[in-house]
């Protein structure tokens, strides 16, 4: 027993370190970015600045469009999200728990889209989407979007096949529940956790998402907040103003780290789950 | 003679099309009708001004004679030793992890939060930590070991092991989730009878634990593969021309710099199916060679 518990000292104080190690970048950029940029380069570094100032945040909210960044990606992810997730369920529900002719075949060539690398696709898609002059909007950011993604799709329907009985759909079906209304009370429903789960990583990926939005959108008004971030680099490193370029990250990071906190339990669930069964 | 079917199945079919259609649409506008159309640019000559000319394999033959193709493309492959080196390390935090310690979601949280944070973000927060005068990288080794660090992005060569840097950090946390899910999936039956056995906690590990976690290895290698060789932002932030003799440079970074900065569209297009093939083929390897490794119960 002592030694079991001796064990797990040290456990602890291992993964203490580690933590520390892992939370360093994100302590120094927050560091950095309170710092005037007179003290930002004194050696040896100091990790609590002094004076510590909010000024970085300021100049880089009114220096660039971060306002229209923010509107920008939240249009892109409410969209994105609320109907994108919409439709997956649908089909997800259909191909759970509703036999009909080439099932298979259609869910397994919609599987096979995960093979295609988007630089294959982002070429085609680009000169498509700028002959109908939609380029420079929002529009090739969420109109594919809206037809469902198949990560989604495949997630739900194996949340489905096991979590919803089909004697609770069938019951459904002999009280005269219509199609879509036994999908909607009955299966809707029962997927809610694992849509929250997959809400909460879709999020995550639409947030971030870079190459899409940088292929896409020229305007600075246009831009989403990644792409804004990015174009403040060229701005400010050359002249080696790194508060304010961190400061401007930072904002990017928090609302991707609010979500986060709201819904751990279903990232890392998810995350487990469909790592294991993809 | 065929029977009908009843109408309530016919009726039920054609609903369950309805609610299949908006996929199937998108993989067909989104999916099918590209990969068409790009294999037809891929045997062009095309700068979006000028009409598209047909050149046949010519592309195709540049780009096997392309010095920039194969050195992306080494590129893109060196930086895989991340996978390796992350697996060794998520395995063992998820090991420590796996233990009923205090405050413990807390500490899946701080290694869980690279993953969740954007990786432009991360890419610029790098690139400050890597700065070789002022960086924390380099100003701690000096003033805690007297060693004075490289060059970290400004140097052909130590700009590949930066990337891996931050990338094993910025990964780590994700592969350790899998790897505890795994964790928690084996029967603690399996350690009590090598217990009886006398077997040492090496042993354990090295005979019960990691055999038994095979299909998440696959699936973490496969998985990084393919995002290996797709790996663009951190390399258009820290490297935006390449890095120092095009050294940092991914294959999917030349691409984008063919399609959408010489606007070379029928280039590019060709060197985005040459590596869609190799991914293609990888992940078939790994599968064919999967069978011979892979546990599945």
């Amino acid at each position: 027993m002592l030694q079991k518990r001796m064990t797990n000292l040290w456990v602890a104080l291992i993964l203490c370190i580690g933590s520390v190690v892992m939370l360093a970048p994100f302590v120094w950029t927050i560091s950095t970015s309170l710092k005037d940029q007179r003290n930002v380069f004194e050696i040896p570094p100091k990790w609590i600045p002094d004076p510590a100032t909010f000024k970085n945040y300021v100049t880089a909210w009114n220096d660039s469009p971060l306002l229209s960044g923010f509107m920008n990606s939240m249009i892109i992810v409410v969209f994105v999200l609320v109907i994108g997730i919409f439709v997956s369920t649908m089909a997800a529900y259909a191909f759970a728990k509703i036999d009909f002719p080439f099932k298979d075949a259609i869910f397994l060539s919609l599987l096979g889209t995960m093979m295609i690398p988007f630089s294959v696709v982002m070429i085609p898609q680009f000169i498509g989407f700028s002959r109908i002059n939609w380029t420079d909007t929002l529009l090739p950011l969420i109109v594919p979007g809206l037809f469902g993604n198949i990560v989604v799709i495949f997630f739900l329907r194996q949340y489905l096949a096991g979590g919803l009985p089909n004697e609770l759909v069938e019951a459904a079906k002999l009280d005269g529940s219509g199609f879509f209304r036994t999908f909607w009370t009955i299966a809707l429903p029962v997927a809610k956790p694992a849509i929250a789960a997959q809400a909460a990583l879709s999020f995550m990926g639409i947030w971030n998402d870079f190459m899409g939005p940088l292929i896409y959108l020229s305007s600075p008004q246009k831009q989403t907040i990644q792409v804004l971030i990015a174009s403040m680099q060229s701005q400010y490193m050359g002249s080696s103003n790194y508060p304010v370029i961190l400061a401007a990250s930072i904002i990017s990071m928090i609302p991707v780290i609010l979500v986060f906190f709201f819904c751990q339990r279903y990232f890392i669930e998810s995350m487990a789950i469909s790592g294991l069964k993809g | 003679m065929k029977k009908r079917k009843p109408s309530y199945i016919r009726k039920e079919y054609i609903w369950a099309y309805l609610f299949v259609a908006a996929p199937v649409l998108g993989f067909l506008i989104f999916g099918v009708a590209p990969l068409l159309y790009s294999a037809w640019l891929s045997f062009t000559s095309w700068d979006l001004v000028t009409p598209p000319e047909f050149v046949g394999f010519e592309n195709y033959v540049e780009v096997f004679h392309d010095e920039k193709v194969y050195k992306s493309l080494y590129n893109t492959v060196f930086m895989m030793l991340g996978i390796p080196i992350g697996m060794v390390v998520a395995l063992l935090l998820a090991i420590m992890m796996n233990r009923p310690l205090k405050g413990i979601s807390y500490l899946r949280t701080i290694y869980y939060l690279p993953v969740i944070s954007p990786i432009i973000a991360v890419s610029l927060l790098w690139q400050w930590i890597l700065n070789q005068d002022f960086g924390l990288l380099n100003q701690t080794m000096w003033s805690w070991f007297g060693i004075e660090g490289p060059n970290w992005l400004g140097d052909a060569s130590w700009i590949k092991p930066s990337m891996i840097l931050m990338g094993v950090w910025g990964g780590v946390g994700g592969t350790m989730v899998l790897y505890l899910a795994g964790l928690q999936s084996i029967s603690s039956t399996y350690y009590e009878a090598a217990e009886v056995d006398g077997a040492n906690a090496f042993q354990k590990l090295w005979l019960i634990t990691i055999p038994l976690l095979t299909n998440i290895h696959f699936f973490v290698i496969v998985m990084g593969v393919i995002g290996a060789f797709q790996s663009f932002s951190q390399i258009y932030v820290l490297a935006g021309d390449g890095g120092p003799e095009y050294s940092a440079a991914t294959v999917v970074f030349y691409i984008f710099e063919n399609a959408f900065k010489y606007f070379n569209m029928g280039y590019a297009s060709a060197v985005a199916w040459v590596l869609g093939v190799i991914i293609f083929i990888v992940t078939l390897i790994q599968f064919r060679l999967s069978k011979k490794w892979v546990y599945n119960d």
